[in-house]
């Protein structure tokens, strides 16, 4: 600092007025937006946290007949009910690794109830890569190689048994193929035609867009239940599980889109209203350019963080449905499915196990309430 | 005498990241003014919030002392507790921030808004704060008190909001007022009332005042002293007379440089030459309906602009000034086939000297096509002029994917081309637009709108969303562009400064209609119509020897109705307009 005669100060440090040109201000900002959502994303742990999970699971569903040491419909007649059995690693102290005591079941005549008395005597140690019941992996290679099991005639119900001495954990594995895709498909259709009607209301206006809005209206002011009970009733009942479970699927997107519509309709009439799209318009941009070149991306990341968060409602629905004994039926097996055998009062109170496919469910739909969360505080990823 | 405020040696950075206000000191002596002067990214807002403790929730006092000598004894600001600031904010120092859209609460009367200044500093109840705000409306200027107490912010115009909010600062007499910005969002007559306003008010109360601004026009009319920042350091300071009349530091000098004036020693300029028109608008009108509030009422007409005759010299620039609301931008979007005029009304474009005119008013698909390139625009704001998903080859590359002209190849040379015209590097062409800056996207847009080789470009306030030297750099660009491409210009601005240097014909709009319109040499040589002397007048100039005469601006800026007899107009009696010179014209009864 210098001082002048006048009273004035002035800064020592050399001034370029002709600071360049060619500079970049803000290099941090110079990448794709996915990078700068990644970036941002990658703060928000729980989102993060929850991603991993989600992705580690659907990875796993081509899988599940390989972890699980049962196929679905597996029987053990001399189980019924069994509780949960737990893995073990010391026996009277010493270190045998991973084994279990085999079950013995005995009536009792008192109560009529089925007893189950771990054999403490005989540890049975697990066996790995083992031969079990024959299943096909992704649906497609028929094989019998599971990743664990019990020797000989002990069993391992990790989650305890069904009532009919079904594996409940295996159960729930398989389970996880119907329930966690129903909400993918689902939101694939609902997704078609929210995009397609939403920006057909948006980018056109006038009387589409009213009668779009209308249907919109009625669809959403029908009761969703009833709705959904009706529809599910009318699925013929002589139809296999697949063409079920798809067509349960397609119901649910079929409700679900008004709601992306609407989102997909305000966010076109805002991004009308940005210069990028009028100047694309100015230049002779035909509307399906302007649509899928530069309204579409700006807004493709809003959608995908809004179907994360509407894939959660379709598994719920999925369930529901299920659980009414109205979606999906044995032999297919969901959690919902899985849930209705938990529907006596009695049973749950006997046997709490029974109501274990509560919790995958309780925990993929906050996985991906916590992930669509991260996804949209993220999106904007050129605030700061 | 003991300063007021004392800022001293203030660092304040975001993070761990490099500070974004370095060492920054200065004194503020009461009944003073400091103008706080500096370009977006100079630290100059950050510093004057720091003041309050209303930072961003990021940011840090890294160092420094800010000490507060008020009427309530000294106090150290940055070591207060947040129970302690409180009674600082709205009682010994207020604040009035730029937005005025924003800075209101939509939900609440204008009155319990302010009282609540009163109410919360434990001075007084409802009907003693109600007494003292209505006096406090009235002082600000409010016509009618009574009647703005009870109204909410939507139903009054940008410059009485922001008239309400210096109300809200004043009316618990504060010590110090801190305005950020406060008339950067306005037009400039009411800019200029605004200012008068304040300094009147800081005259009669005595209090201090911090005026943060980027305009060295406002600081010669408002500052006793001045703190000029840049990249968050002080580069000169001290009494605002030397500081103007001989910068002595670059950056002051180049920030003087580049603000933009009006001409001092204008002259009569000769006619301009009609005979080689590329556009022509003729009688040219839009009228808006506006459905009633109840159905029963008739649909309002809304007259957007009535009854325009431009036409434009090829190679030439017409440049349309007027305030937000006067039709100026509903013009250009005519002239670009955008929108249409109403019956009657004609917009010729002719390509070429020889070729036909094309009825821009009724073109069919083909014609069209053909239109677009040859008109293009440049939009008033960068940062949204170019879409963030795509990189600057693909946003310069569009038009000419979109009319399917060249191989791929040759649309980059030529996108390589067009960055270098407008003084970027080839090594641009893959970045991201978010990682410009905003001078450097303007540039970006000039360079897409010239991809297509057009004839015509309409500018719609291509500056004033960029700070003044990079305003000067872009004007600049602007005129070589003309220069070597004989391009023709349709200039859009509210700022009649701007237009001075790079205009060859000026039309001032008020109210949909062109009150005067002339070179714009004749213009301040001889302006004619009181909107135009007051648009003269209200320019804030950075000569301290030129303070704006608010009469002249008071006189002009009002509605039609309160113009000299000679100019008034109103709905159903609208004047013509009148040749008074060669080359002149103005809407008045002969």
């Amino acid at each position: 600092m210098t001082q002048l005669p006048d009273g004035r100060y002035l800064d020592d440090a050399p001034f370029d007025a002709q600071a360049s040109l060619q500079q970049l201000e803000r290099r941090d900002l110079d990448a794709p937006n996915w990078v700068l959502i990644w970036r941002q994303f990658k703060t928000h742990k729980l989102g993060l946290i929850s991603g991993i999970f989600l992705l580690f699971s659907y990875l796993m569903l081509p899988f599940a007949g390989f972890i699980a040491p049962y196929t679905p419909n597996e029987r053990h007649p001399d189980h019924l009910y069994s509780p949960p059995q737990s893995v073990n690693w010391y026996h009277e102290g010493e270190f045998i690794g991973p084994f279990i005591y085999p079950m013995t079941s005995e009536a009792n005549l008192e109560t009529f109830q089925w007893e189950f008395v771990p054999d403490t005597d005989n540890p049975a140690a697990l066996e790995f890569f083992c031969e079990g019941k024959e299943y096909r992996l992704a649906g497609l290679i028929p094989t019998d190689t599971h990743l664990f099991c019990a020797p000989g005639d002990a069993t391992i119900f990790l989650w305890g048994s069904d009532r009919l001495g079904r594996d409940v954990f295996s159960r729930i594995l398989y389970g996880a193929q119907l329930s966690l895709t129903v909400g993918i498909i689902g939101i694939t259709v609902s997704f078609l035609l929210g995009i397609s009607f939403g920006s057909i209301a948006g980018y056109f206006g006038g009387r589409i867009d009213w009668c779009i809005n209308r249907v919109i209206e009625i669809l959403r002011s029908l009761p969703e239940l009833p709705l959904w009970l009706a529809l599910s009733a009318a699925v013929p009942s002589n139809w296999g599980p697949v063409a079920v479970f798809f067509i349960i699927s397609v119901i649910l997107g079929i409700l679900d889109w008004p709601g992306l519509a609407r989102s997909v309709r305000a966010k076109f009439l805002s991004l009308r209203e940005e210069d990028y799209v009028r100047a694309a318009e100015m230049m002779g941009a035909k509307p399906g350019r302007v649509i899928r070149k530069h309204m579409l991306p700006n807004f493709m990341s809003h959608l995908i963080a809004s179907a994360t968060l509407s894939i959660p409602a379709m598994i719920l629905g999925e369930t529901a449905l299920s659980f009414l004994g109205l979606g999906l039926r044995a032999p297919a097996v969901s959690w919902g499915v899985m849930l209705n055998d938990a529907q006596n009062l009695a049973s749950i109170e006997i046997y709490p196990w029974t109501a274990i496919p509560m919790l995958p469910i309780i925990i993929v739909v906050l996985a991906f309430n916590f992930l669509g969360d991260g996804l949209r505080d993220s999106l904007d990823p050129y605030q700061h | 005498m003991r300063p007021l405020l004392s800022v001293d040696n203030l660092s304040i950075g975001f993070g761990t990241g490099t500070p974004v206000v370095s060492n920054v000191s200065f004194e503020v002596q009461p009944g003073e003014t400091l103008a706080l002067v500096g370009e977006s990214g100079s630290g100059k807002t950050v510093t004057c919030r720091s003041v309050l403790r209303i930072l961003p929730r990021a940011a840090r006092i890294r160092s420094g002392t800010i000490r507060l000598n008020g009427s309530n004894g000294s106090k150290e600001l940055t070591s207060l507790s947040e129970r302690q600031m409180r009674n600082v904010r709205g009682n010994a120092i207020s604040m009035i921030f730029q937005e005025p859209m924003h800075s209101l609460s939509p939900l609440h009367r204008i009155g319990n808004q302010i009282s609540e200044v009163l109410w919360l500093h434990g001075r007084m109840r409802e009907p003693a704060a109600r007494k003292i705000v209505l006096e406090c409306f009235e002082r600000v200027g409010f016509p009618d008190p009574e009647r703005a107490y009870d109204s909410y912010p939507f139903e009054l115009s940008g410059g009485m909001r922001q008239r309400a909010m210096i109300a809200m600062a004043m009316v618990a007499k504060p010590d110090l007022l801190i305005a950020d910005e406060p008339t950067t969002a306005l037009d400039v007559t009411t800019q200029a009332q605004v200012l008068g306003l304040m300094k009147e008010l800081q005259r009669d109360t005595g209090m201090a005042m911090i005026l943060v601004t980027h305009d060295l026009g406002v600081v010669a009319n408002m500052a006793e002293q001045v703190v000029v920042m840049h990249k968050g350091r002080v580069m000169e300071a001290g009494p605002a007379e030397p500081l103007l009349r001989s910068p002595a530091h670059a950056y002051t000098q180049q920030l003087f440089d580049a603000a933009p004036a009006i001409p001092a020693h204008p002259q009569l300029a000769p006619e301009l030459p009609q005979d080689d028109l590329i556009l022509q608008m003729k009688s040219v009108s839009k009228t808006y309906s506006m459905r009633a509030g109840k159905s029963w009422q008739p649909e309002t007409k809304i007259h957007a602009c009535r009854g325009i005759d431009f036409s434009l010299q090829r190679g030439k620039t017409l440049a349309i000034v007027g305030e937000s609301g006067s039709g100026k931008t509903t013009a250009a979007r005519i002239a670009l086939g955008a929108e249409l005029p109403d019956e009657g009304g004609e917009v010729l474009f002719r390509a070429t000297p020889q070729s036909n005119p094309i009825a821009v008013h009724q073109m069919s698909r083909a014609a069209r096509t053909a239109f677009q390139r040859e008109a293009q625009m440049v939009f008033q704001d960068p940062y949204s002029s170019l879409s963030p998903r795509m990189r600057i080859l693909d946003a310069l590359c569009e038009p000419l994917e979109i009319h399917g002209i060249g191989s791929k190849s040759d649309r980059r040379d030529r996108a390589e081309k067009m960055l270098k015209l407008v003084g970027l590097g080839p090594d641009m062409l893959l970045r991201y637009p978010h990682a410009f800056s905003g001078g450097q996207r303007q540039r970006l847009s000039i360079a897409r709108s010239l991809m297509l080789d057009p004839s015509l470009i309409v500018c719609d306030e291509p500056t004033s969303a960029l700070d003044v030297s990079v305003q000067e750099q872009i004007l600049r660009l602007l005129e070589e562009i003309q220069e070597r491409e004989n391009l023709s210009y349709l200039f859009i601005s509210h700022d009649l400064a701007v237009v001075a240097r790079i205009a060859d014909e000026v039309a001032v709009m008020r109210a949909g209609l062109v009150v005067e319109q002339a070179p714009p040499d004749t213009l301040f040589y001889n302006p004619k119509h009181p909107y135009t002397k007051a648009l003269i007048a209200a320019q804030p100039e950075p000569d301290i020897d030129r303070p704006i005469d608010l009469k002249l601006v008071a006189s002009g800026a009002g509605s039609p109705s309160s113009w000299p007899e000679d100019f008034r107009f109103s709905d159903s009696m609208i004047p013509s307009l009148v040749q008074v010179e060669p080359g002149h014209k103005v809407r008045c009864h002969v």
